[in-house]
């Protein structure tokens, strides 16, 4: 219910990132009809997207003389103990780049001096979003370092129809589905190696197809040898140079229609925040 | 490689755990000077500054002219031993339990007089001796009267092992098999003759090859351990808390900044997190299992190993944010000792200087190379004292840190090592 009131505020009320309103009356009833669906888990389903956050959880890897993304870490404040005696209730730790988790422009250089480039000052408006997913996961099964290619999406486009603006385009590889964390790493003494996007594959999202943002399932929407493409890290390079967004993290991909899908990603309002992370579900048409 | 020691039979599980017992540990301030020089493996005594005269036992005034100038000076404990006698009786519950013990007379060439434990290579009196501080269960000092020529491993003797934490038999757990220091620590623990190891491993996603190597040792088995989540640390001391005889704690998150050499504090957060918070973890998860099982013999706890730096004693402003990080570890190491000493579980500070490692690469010689500080961890074991300097520049530090803890300030302030 809450989620109703406040989609039908976000509706009715002026925005603050001055977004463009309906002027027609708006219709309380709206979304009841897809809270019924819901609710029947016949017409509509919720896919929930995020990995549990949990010390467990790898973080990204970087040279141990940069600074680091602390991992996941809850300490617990009490426990219907001495500390609290009717409550149970922790403070956690983490990076804003930690599990399942969302990136804004601002994360990387490229997308510096853009608006509202922040987690605080992003639309409200791009947090439902249609999402296209790309079923990689034979060729990454196959080949750990498999990148993504324009060819790829053309072909993809052929069967499914072409990718439309303002959509997440997620890339599905199984990764998620490694639950050894020694495995979803992939760390050799090369560094990681894990799927990807190639830089033209991301040029084409970009500039062609003018998407929201790429999703994968694993840490990062780069590949894990992308520090040696042209450019480096070309889907954070070229996405946030853009104002688009990044998805990581996600699992259960492998659930969602090829097009069809709503995304629900909210990322926690960080003042000046590059990222964070976030419970991100899909809103899915049929069973 | 030494043989097995062979493993003691299974406990009877309807018989209660003994509970520890320790030895009197009421000494004045001025009898615990004798207590600083056992913690460190030396024998010293007050010594008259205006007659000469040495003293036994510790006192105020000089036995000979009641001056009150009376200085710690190393002594060479040489002696006669004059009589013995084999305690079959006592009142206190700790020898009480250990009865017969054996002690002497010894008349020390310097001139006084002292009752001593008698190590059992030492003969029948009347024959030369030499005395050596060792720490006993309480953390006192504890004179032992050796054989004058040859020099005996304590826990040669079956009621003087007791006052050692030798590794032979002991089970014993690494905190974190991925620095060099572990990995040495490791192998000289297997080569003393430890029953099992089992080395902590953190984000296993990042392979080590000294690590790995290790996973052919047969004592050694390899868990996951991450002193950053308390999570990670209460399980493991739930799975192994009740068979860890000997804790070594190697980790260390060692970086190369002063406040100014390094934005925000991340690093220095990550630092505290290991080196401080790391060691509090494993303090609140292990040490009341340890202190339960203090009186379990044979196969009780005995010992708490902290790896520190010396620059917990000054901070080495290249290495700024780490040494202050290693200055709390020290001084929370202080409290676990108090909190382990009733039990008679002992705690081993080791104050290292620059290791040959990776985050020393730039310090110059001489550097400790991971294997000579693993031979302490060992040496110190199979000693009976608390802290321990290893290396020569260890050694230099506390030296200076002793005579004058400011100028030791000044100099290391100026990145004079």
């Amino acid at each position: 219910m809450k989620a109703t009131k406040k989609a039908a505020r976000t509706k009715t009320a002026p925005s603050k990132n001055g977004a463009r309103k309906s002027e027609a009356k708006p219709r309380p009833d709206a979304l009841h009809a897809l809270l019924r669906a819901v609710a029947a888990s016949d017409d509509v389903h919720i896919v929930d997207l995020a990995q549990t956050l949990s010390p467990e959880f790898p973080p990204i890897v970087l040279p141990p003389e940069m600074g680091q993304s602390r991992p996941f870490r809850m300490e617990e404040i009490s426990r219907y103990d001495e500390r609290g005696p009717a409550w149970y209730w922790n403070n956690v730790s983490f990076g804003e780049h930690t599990g399942t988790h969302f990136d804004a422009p601002i994360h990387w250089i490229s997308g510096r001096d853009l608006a509202n480039n922040t987690t605080d000052t992003l639309p409200v408006e791009h947090f439902i979003a249609p999402a296209c997913v790309i079923d990689c996961s034979r060729e990454a099964e196959a080949d750990a370092d498999f990148l993504l290619t324009d060819a790829h999406l053309k072909a993809w486009e052929k069967r499914h129809g072409r990718i439309p603006p303002h959509s997440w385009v997620l890339m599905r590889t199984d990764w998620s589905k490694r639950s050894d964390p020694v495995a979803y790493q992939n760390l050799d003494d090369t560094g990681q190696h894990t799927p990807g996007p190639n830089p033209d594959c991301v040029r084409f999202l970009v500039n062609e197809r003018d998407v929201l943002g790429f999703g994968t399932e694993t840490i990062g929407t780069d590949a894990g040898q992308a520090a040696h493409f042209s450019p480096p890290y070309p889907c954070h390079y070229y996405m946030h140079g853009a104002g688009k967004y990044g998805l990581q993290c996600l699992c259960n991909l492998d659930r969602l229609p090829p097009t069809g899908a709503l995304i629900v990603a909210a990322p926690l309002k960080i003042c000046q925040g590059s990222g964070s992370p976030l419970r991100v579900f899909a809103i899915v048409p049929g069973r | 490689m030494p043989e097995r020691a062979p493993r003691p039979q299974p406990k009877n599980p309807i018989l209660p755990t003994r509970q520890a017992t320790l030895p009197p540990a009421s000494r004045s301030r001025v009898a615990l000077g004798l207590t600083a020089v056992a913690a460190r493996g030396r024998f010293a005594l007050q010594v008259c500054r205006d007659c000469s005269a040495v003293q036994y036992p510790p006192r105020e005034v000089c036995r000979s002219c009641l001056s009150h100038r009376l200085v710690w000076r190393p002594q060479d404990g040489k002696g006669e031993l004059l009589t013995e006698t084999t305690l079959c009786a006592a009142q206190e519950l700790y020898f009480r339990e250990r009865l017969p013990w054996r002690i002497g007379l010894v008349r020390l060439d310097a001139g006084v007089n002292l009752v001593a434990y008698l190590h059992t290579g030492v003969g029948t009196a009347p024959c030369r001796v030499r005395i050596e501080t060792a720490l006993d269960r309480a953390g006192q000092a504890a004179l032992i009267a050796m054989p004058e020529k040859r020099r005996p491993d304590l826990s040669e003797d079956p009621k003087l092992r007791e006052l050692t934490c030798d590794p032979r038999g002991r089970k014993i757990l690494v905190t974190d098999g991925k620095t060099s220091v572990a990995q040495a620590t490791v192998q000289a623990l297997a080569n003393a003759g430890a029953d099992k190891i089992w080395i902590g491993e953190a984000e296993p996603w990042k392979k080590v090859a000294g690590l790995e190597a290790l996973r052919e040792l047969r004592q050694a088995t390899i868990v996951p351990l991450d002193l950053t989540d308390g999570g990670s640390v209460q399980k493991l001391a739930g799975e192994i808390g009740g068979k860890v005889e000997i804790l070594i704690n190697t980790a260390d998150h060692h970086r190369t900044f002063s406040i100014a050499a390094r934005r925000g504090v991340e690093t220095a957060q990550l630092e505290m997190d290991v080196n401080y918070f790391g060691l509090l973890r494993l303090a609140q998860a292990f040490a009341p299992v340890l202190k339960a099982r203090a009186a379990d013999q044979p196969t009780n706890a005995i010992a708490w190993v902290n790896v520190l730096s010396i620059f917990a004693l000054a901070n080495y402003p290249p290495h700024g944010t780490y040494s202050a990080s290693k200055a709390a570890a020290f001084s929370l190491s202080q409290d676990l000792r108090a909190e382990l000493r009733p039990a008679g579980v002992r705690v081993i500070n080791l104050f290292p200087g620059p290791i040959d490692d990776d985050w020393d690469q730039l310090e110059m010689p001489p550097k400790l190379a991971p294997a000579a500080l693993a031979t302490a961890v060992v040496q110190a074991l199979k000693g009976s004292i608390e802290d321990v300097y290893p290396g020569d520049v260890a050694q230099d530090w506390v030296a200076r840190y002793l005579d004058n803890p400011k100028g030791l300030e000044r100099e290391a302030g100026e990145g004079a090592r």
